[in-house]
């Protein structure tokens, strides 16, 4: 019923303006077509001015309203200088964004129908024509080159003791594999992957490498300060790591493996300091449409300090085990033990291999 | 030359116009109802056949947008109407569902790029203004171009039926990426309506194709006498590289598109390979195939097609805007040049859609390069256009300030271009909301603002009635306004990383701070929906019941279309076709308001 009168409120409206649209048009023509055309243009100069202003100061206000909404201090070190490159772009656009809408709106006010005034006859002029070519393309060889700067360290090769992550994206969710003690992920094929055997990301058996891999699924765990390679991998359609917090983005393409580096700066328990929020999460949107549940693909990063984080490692159970527990290789005790004294994941790997 | 024969279809009677014109009078040929208006082969009705088509189009286009913005800007509410009208599939308990939703949002894309924006804009202005603007009696080849609108239709039903499907229509966004599109068991979309959507693109390049090579061959080689190249009109030269665009891009979406057919139903792996399906628990045979090579092909149109967009706007905008400033448009050279600019680098950015895709990131560091490189020749014009307007006697006409509304958005959404080419900083803005706003500015908005100037300012030329121009004021007014509300706060939205083809951020700690703000545009959003159709009724009320053309040329301008009758046939002027003598911005020259192209040149006076 509120449907229909909300329908009969909009066609009155309509109806409303069309009467008085109509009526001010006969009104014109009885003013005679002259005096109506000067009044018209009078009243939309007058509003030009007006936009110009509101709109300016809609704009900084804007600003003022959003400027604690939108993200605060970059959560990892890229970040940072992503964001310094958006301050550099923001005030030469802001400074052009002003002065070109400013002369826009100005000129339109200033210049409107008079008839005492002539229109000057002006159509071209060279100097002009260079000027408003060598600058614009100074201003953007300046950002083009602070932007390759950023681009190529962000995007360049990871630190060697980075921690290694494989990030897999289903529909519609995250699932991470870490290497494990040896440090080197096993083989797996796409064809062994079977939800139902429990083994999401098809790792092949027959690899010793992918014993002591960890599998798990959702939430992902990190090192504060200490850089993280993620190698990135789809199981069916395009899905994207996008990590906002951090500034970081990949996309997930199956087939076509992708990585990313960061160094996360504060800790999950940090952060939820800092923003004042104690069920802040640093989240990992899937930024690349996926489905209908892409909305929904919601992961987690969890920074946590180095010794928080060999703990949570060491409780992990590695995929194989799970899948064969009459196999495991060591005992609870053991592979806790085995965590901390070995002394660099090839002495573990090592062992490992005779173990075989 | 052959005008008269190619219109006639004597070729064995190809004579010169003068002794011709006498003997063969403009409505020479019966017209019945179906050859007028339904199976015409006249220009003009063409250009009304493809600006109607794509207005009932606008109107479904947007109408969705209402729809999911209703989604967005008030997620848990239910509205009953919604269910009752489209049925308990798509909208259980009044909420939309996520398959409708992402069929929606594709559906609207779809239509908005193409259907609206490239048929209905460069369909509407190539047809009508071409011949009339270069005085040719028609198109090079009027069967051609009456094809190209009934292949555009024929791809409208096709597109149109597909929103009927029991599988809903493609719902991949309208990029239509693969494996997501290839794949009918990782979405419902990606069933029957995915092969319409391809089959209806496939028709729609068809039709680009026969409009464009005609274009392209009219503005070759039918210009009237004295009409050389630097003598035509911005409108033409922008609908000239439009076409060219058209023509070198299409056909690698259509290729893009058959690969992607083949991945569908023969089996190949173009696209395909390591690919698992949960819905079936089954994993592919495909491997090799590379999922980001569709991306290249799509985009290698892609990018070209924002410029097909823009280019025809911006030549609408810059006629306009000179007639109304009562000046000639500043620059002409450097406004050719500069669209020619925008014309080559168009093909040269694609990747820089393609930054965050794992891209090579030396080949990304030469996108950045080239993609900002087009900000260049954008400058110019909008400093071109804005020294137009510096000295000039500026009517207010509703086509004026559509087209200053025009040069406004377009610096706004050009500027964010600068950020989004950057890939630095494209890493993190990419998909983010911040794109939303800035290529619904830049594109949507300018594009759709330059097509009502076009519409309000040719309307006298294509009906002989003028539009009421008080609702034309408000139209504006609101539209420009709205549309400003909408999108700029999408871009805080954006820095904040807020991912966009999401129909719910209410479960996201990082994105949830935005609902008050998601609701404020949704509302504006309507509003500036329903003055849309304020416009639309304005239009076809005018048509029939507009006030009366009474004078050849309303807006004293000096291009050849005003030298035509009010109402013209089919073949523009009854007797010979005016020559050409001058350039066609001679306003404020001489102490002389302005000077037709037609008018000699003066003993005393110099060309431009």
């Amino acid at each position: 019923m509120s449907t229909f009168f909300l329908i009969l409120i909009l066609l009155l409206g309509f109806l409303i303006t069309f009467q008085i649209a109509k009526a001010s048009e006969y009104v014109g023509v009885l003013k005679g077509e002259k005096k109506n055309f000067e009044q018209n243009n009078r009243v939309n100069g007058f509003l030009m001015i007006v936009f110009l202003i509101l709109g300016l100061i809609g704009v900084w206000w804007c600003n003022e309203l959003f400027r604690g909404k939108i993200l605060g201090e970059s959560a990892s070190v890229h970040g940072q200088q992503i964001d310094t490159m958006l301050y550099i772009t923001i005030t030469i656009t802001g400074i052009v964004f002003v002065i070109t809408q400013i002369l826009l709106f100005w000129f339109a006010y200033k210049y409107q129908f008079n008839e005492k005034r002539k229109a000057h006859y002006f159509p071209h002029d060279n100097r002009l024509e260079v000027v408003w070519t060598v600058v614009p393309a100074i201003a953007l060889t300046v950002l083009v080159g602070f932007g390759l700067f950023y681009w190529f360290r962000i995007t360049g090769d990871a630190p060697a003791d980075s921690l290694q992550i494989e990030v897999t994206g289903k529909q519609f969710g995250w699932i991470f594999r870490y290497p494990g003690k040896d440090g080197v992920f096993g083989k797996k094929y796409y064809q062994n992957i079977s939800d139902k055997d429990n083994n999401s990301l098809g790792l092949l058996w027959d690899d010793a490498n992918t014993h002591d891999d960890v599998v798990v699924t959702n939430e992902m765990y990190v090192e504060v300060n200490k850089p993280v390679k993620l190698i990135v991998n789809s199981r069916d359609v395009i899905h994207d790591v996008g990590l906002a917090e951090f500034r970081q983005k990949i996309d997930a393409v199956p087939g076509t493996p992708t990585t990313m580096w960061f160094i996360p700066k504060f800790t999950t328990e940090e952060a939820k300091k800092s923003h004042n929020n104690p069920d802040f999460q640093y989240e990992i949107s899937c930024d690349q449409m996926c489905g209908k549940g892409h909305y929904t693909m919601r992961g987690v990063v969890t920074v946590v300090t180095h010794e928080q984080y060999l703990l949570w490692l060491a409780k992990q159970k590695p995929n194989y085990v799970q899948v064969f527990p009459d196999k495991d290789p060591s005992a609870p005790a053991k592979a806790a033990d085995s965590t901390k004294t070995a002394a660099t994941p090839v002495d573990a790997a090592k062992k490992l291999v005779a173990q075989k | 030359m052959s005008n008269e024969a190619t219109l006639h279809g004597h070729p064995e009677v190809v004579t010169t116009h003068d002794a011709h014109h006498d003997e063969h009078g403009v409505h020479h040929h019966k017209e019945t109802f179906i050859t007028k208006y339904v199976f015409s082969q006249d220009h003009k009705m063409i250009s009304k056949q493809f600006l109607i088509t794509g207005m009932i189009w606008a109107i479904i286009g947007g109408l969705m947008s209402v729809l999911f913005r209703l989604q967005l800007g008030y997620p848990d509410a239910h509205f009953q109407f919604l269910e009752d009208l489209l049925g308990s599939k798509w909208a259980k308990g009044g909420q939309i569902q996520p398959e409708f939703y992402y069929a929606l949002v594709t559906m609207h894309g779809t239509i908005l790029v193409f259907f609206v924006l490239t048929g209905g804009l460069s369909g509407t202005f190539a047809n009508f203004l071409i011949p009339l603007q270069i005085g040719a009696r028609d198109m090079a080849s009027p069967l051609m171009n009456m094809l190209s609108y009934w292949f555009f239709l024929l791809s409208s039903v096709i597109m149109f039926c597909s929103l009927f499907v029991e599988t809903g229509p493609a719902s991949g966004g309208w990029t239509t990426y693969p494996p997501l599109s290839a794949l009918g068991d990782a979405s419902d979309g990606s069933k029957t309506g995915m092969d319409l959507w391809i089959v209806a693109m496939a028709m729609f390049v068809v039709s680009s194709l026969l409009g464009n090579l005609n274009y392209i061959s009219t503005i070759l080689n039918l210009r009237t006498k004295g009409m050389s190249m630097t003598r035509l009109p911005l409108t033409v030269w922008a609908l000239f590289f439009t076409a060219i665009l058209g023509v070198l891009s299409f056909p690698v979406l259509l290729s893009g598109l058959i690969l992607l057919l083949f991945d569908r139903h023969a089996g190949t792996s173009f696209y395909l390979s390591d690919i698992f399906i949960a819905s079936t628990q089954k994993a592919l045979p495909n491997e090799g195939g590379s999922a980001i090579l569709y991306q290249h092909l799509f985009w290698f149109l892609g990018h070209p097609e924002v410029y097909i967009i823009i280019l025809p706007a911006m030549g609408l905008v810059s006629e306009v805007m000179s007639i109304n400033a009562r000046k000639p448009i500043f620059g002409y050279m450097a406004m050719v040049g500069s669209m020619f600019a925008i014309a080559i680098l168009a093909f040269l950015v694609w990747a820089h859609h393609m930054f965050v895709t794992g891209l090579n990131p030396f080949l990304g560091s030469v996108f950045v390069l080239l993609t900002l490189l087009i900000a260049v020749p954008s400058a110019i014009k909008v400093f071109n256009w804005l020294t137009t307007l510096w000295r000039g006697n500026i009517r207010f006409t509703p086509a004026m300030l559509f087209a200053i509304g025009f040069v406004s958005t377009f610096i706004s959404g050009g500027l964010t271009g600068i950020f989004l080419g950057n890939s630095t900083l494209d890493i993190s803005l990419h998909d983010t909301y911040f794109v939303i706003a800035h290529f619904h500015i830049v594109m949507g908005v300018s594009g759709i603002l330059g097509m009502f100037a076009g519409i309000y300012h040719w309307f006298p030329k294509m009906y002989g009635r003028y539009m009421n121009n008080t609702l034309a004021y408000i139209h504006f007014w609101v539209t420009l306004i709205g549309a400003y509300l909408i999108f700029w706060p999408m871009h805080y939205e954006g820095l904040a990383g807020m991912p966009r083809r999401y129909m719910d951020y209410s479960n996201w700690v990082q994105f949830n701070q935005f609902g008050g703000l998601n609701q404020f545009i949704s509302t504006v959003a309507i509003i500036t929906f329903a003055v849309q159709l304020l416009f639309v009724f304005n239009f076809f009320y005018s048509i029939f019941k507009g006030r009366r053309v009474m004078s050849r040329n309303p807006w004293n301008a000096t291009t050849l279309e005003w030298t035509a009758p009010i109402r013209p046939g089919h073949g523009n002027w009854p007797g010979e076709i005016p020559e050409v003598h001058r350039w066609p911005y001679d306003y404020a020259k001489d102490g002389a308001d302005f000077i037709p192209q037609t008018e000699p040149l003066g003993s005393h006076e110099s060309a431009h």
